[in-house]
């Protein structure tokens, strides 16, 4: 079934005219009808639309004028993306009626590369989360156990493709948002390096860690992804000058040997022993491939996710003021006048998680805590850079795991910090602006995916591929499939 | 525990986040951000003396434009998600009496 593979052999199957994109699209729109109900990754889809995009295609291909591997792919988008004309939800009541004026530009490129848009995509309510069961949509369910999560806040993204509803997905990763649910759900996620990809037409949670990436089932799958998303754009300033290698030709250029870091407090108390145990033997391969293992440390680690919640809360107390109830989006008919829309208009439009981080956002940013909460956290969150920065003076890459749990049970975490710590091996990476990608390394004795993160340099996303793809195509975790 | 900061004021928060938060939100937030406040605490620890605040993962700053006219939205465009409007304006309750 097209549905079940990996894009590069999907991509193949075009180009041969085994199957045509329109065949394809129809494999992915009846699979979503048929597992949806139970999945819940997607928020809405646009059959007409896909249709027609998938036509195109093929009237592209019969002419010859195929504009490479992603044409005629289905894609999946993360409800906070943009595309003119359809809805963004962001998994929020507050844009239950919002109608995307215009093409976010990781979503111009995508188009311009000949992908099928397949599906809005759960997630938490304005990316904030790492479940998706703070979404106002519903949850999404993992694939492989719908009694568990998919994670989040991409929890839609990467659900759709586990369960075959989509070839690929776009996620944005602001504290491991693109790395945490592909690890639950035998996927390769990564999230670039802060400025690599545009995030124009994307809607902003928290600007200095926001970025948008792919998930998708093989590294070279997001290779390909990366390449069509990847590149300056003048709309959002925070994005690099740099020039774009074709980074899935790169992944065969370098065989390594690499030098790799293991930090040792990436291994600690609250790390499940089957997940040890699995990046472990990652760890292994690259040791008998022939690449120097050095342990590493990265001291302030215990400190990012306290540092993490008060600068991402911050930014999102800043964020979200743009829903007021004026423009765009939700307003209250109960209010009386101007300050009243703002207030009842977010009381109603935000669901509890929203609130809670603005509210803490407001708390560190007010007059007497600047200094002490926010300010703090900004320098040691220059330390936590630092730590990053020092190792790669000795390594090229750190390994380490992406989470320190399996997919947990819904409704497991009983208050928001406990959901919070779960974060611990992500949120350095989006701390330090790097590049972090996770792909699958095993399964538990129940039969849960485990993911292991390679974190990389600024801009070597090249090398970075290199490195993962070195153990991806050697093993096939990604045959493994759900039982839907 | 759930242990609520004496400096969390969450009536005032909630004011100037301009949310309308409901009596039992109230309470539950104050309890469990005063848990949050409790856990970032741990920053005190951290000795930051003469290190400087990173902003974003990458510092770039006063990224420039060239002043060309682009095409922009039409009206109609532009208003498609007002919650109200009248004769291309969005319209909004009385502000000023």
């Amino acid at each position: 079934m097209p549905i079940n593979l990996p894009l590069t052999q999907v991509s193949s199957q075009l180009d041969s005219r085994a199957i045509s994109a329109v065949e394809l699209l129809q494999a992915c729109i009846d699979r979503t009808k048929a597992v949806d109900s139970r999945v819940g990754a997607f928020n809405s889809f646009d059959e007409a639309a896909a249709l027609a995009q998938a036509r195109a295609s093929d009237e592209r291909r019969a002419a010859g004028k195929t504009l490479g591997p992603l044409d005629g792919i289905p894609v999946g988008l993360k409800d906070i993306i943009s595309v003119k004309d359809q809805p963004l939800t962001a998994s929020s009541k507050m844009l239950a009626n919002y109608i995307s004026p215009y093409d976010a530009t990781v979503t111009r490129k995508l188009r311009e590369a000949g992908a099928v848009f397949w599906g809005r995509l759960n997630l938490d309510e304005f990316a904030m989360g790492s479940s998706t069961e703070n979404s106002a949509m519903g949850p999404t369910n993992n694939p492989y156990d719908l009694a568990r999560v998919a994670g989040g806040s991409s929890g839609g993204s990467a659900a759709a493709i586990a369960a075959g509803e989509v070839t690929a997905a776009l996620g944005t990763d602001t504290g491991g948002s693109i790395r945490q649910p592909a690890s639950f759900c035998n996927l390769v996620g990564l999230k670039p390096t802060y400025g690599l990809v545009s995030r124009y037409g994307v809607s902003a949670y928290a600007s200095s860690l926001d970025q948008v990436g792919p998930i998708a089932r093989t590294v070279e799958d997001a290779a390909i992804m990366l390449s069509a998303i990847a590149g300056h754009d003048p709309l959002d300033s925070t994005s690099i000058l740099a020039e774009i290698p074709d980074y899935r030709a790169a992944l065969h250029q370098k065989k390594g040997p690499w030098r790799l870091g293991v930090p040792k407090e990436y291994f600690g108390d609250g790390l499940d022993p089957e997940v040890a145990a699995a990046v472990q033997a990652a760890i292994n391969f690259y040791k008998n491939q022939g690449c120097e293992i050095r342990e590493v440390s990265l001291p302030h680690t215990e400190y990012g996710i306290a540092v993490y919640y008060i600068v991402a809360t911050a930014e999102c107390s800043s964020n979200m003021a743009r829903f007021d109830g004026i423009r765009y989006g939700h307003r209250s008919t109960a209010a009386t006048d101007a300050v009243d829309i703002y207030s009842k208009t977010r009381a109603e439009g935000f669901g509890e998680e929203v609130k809670r981080r603005i509210i803490l956002g407001t708390y560190v940013l007010s007059s007497g805590y600047y200094d002490a909460y926010y300010l703090r956290a900004q320098k040691v969150r220059t330390l936590i850079r630092q730590d990053f920065i020092d190792a790669y003076k000795q390594v090229d890459a750190i390994i380490a795991p992406t989470s320190p749990t399996p997919a947990f049970l819904k409704g497991s975490h009983k208050t928001p910090l406990e959901a919070y710590l779960g974060d611990i091996y992500t949120i350095g990476v989006n701390m330090a602006g790097l590049p972090g990608l996770s792909m699958p390394c095993g399964f538990t004795q129940t039969g849960l995916p485990i993911g292991v993160q390679l974190i990389g340099q600024p801009f070597k996303e090249a090398e970075l591929l290199s490195i993962a793809h070195a153990y991806d195509s050697a093993h096939d975790w990604a045959k493994r499939q759900p039982n839907l | 525990m759930a242990a609520t900061s004496p400096n969390l004021d969450i009536e005032k928060l909630a004011s100037l986040a301009r949310i309308d938060l409901a009596p039992d939100e109230k309470e539950k937030f104050a309890a469990q951000l005063g848990d949050v406040l409790k856990y970032v605490d741990q920053l005190k620890r951290v000795d930051i003396t003469g290190i400087e605040p990173t902003a974003h993962g990458f510092p770039i700053s006063n990224v420039w434009a060239e002043d060309n006219v682009t095409p922009g939205f039409t009206a109609d465009e532009a208003l498609r998600n007002a919650p109200a409007q009248r004769d291309n304006m969005i319209s909004v309750p009385k502000v000023v009496e």
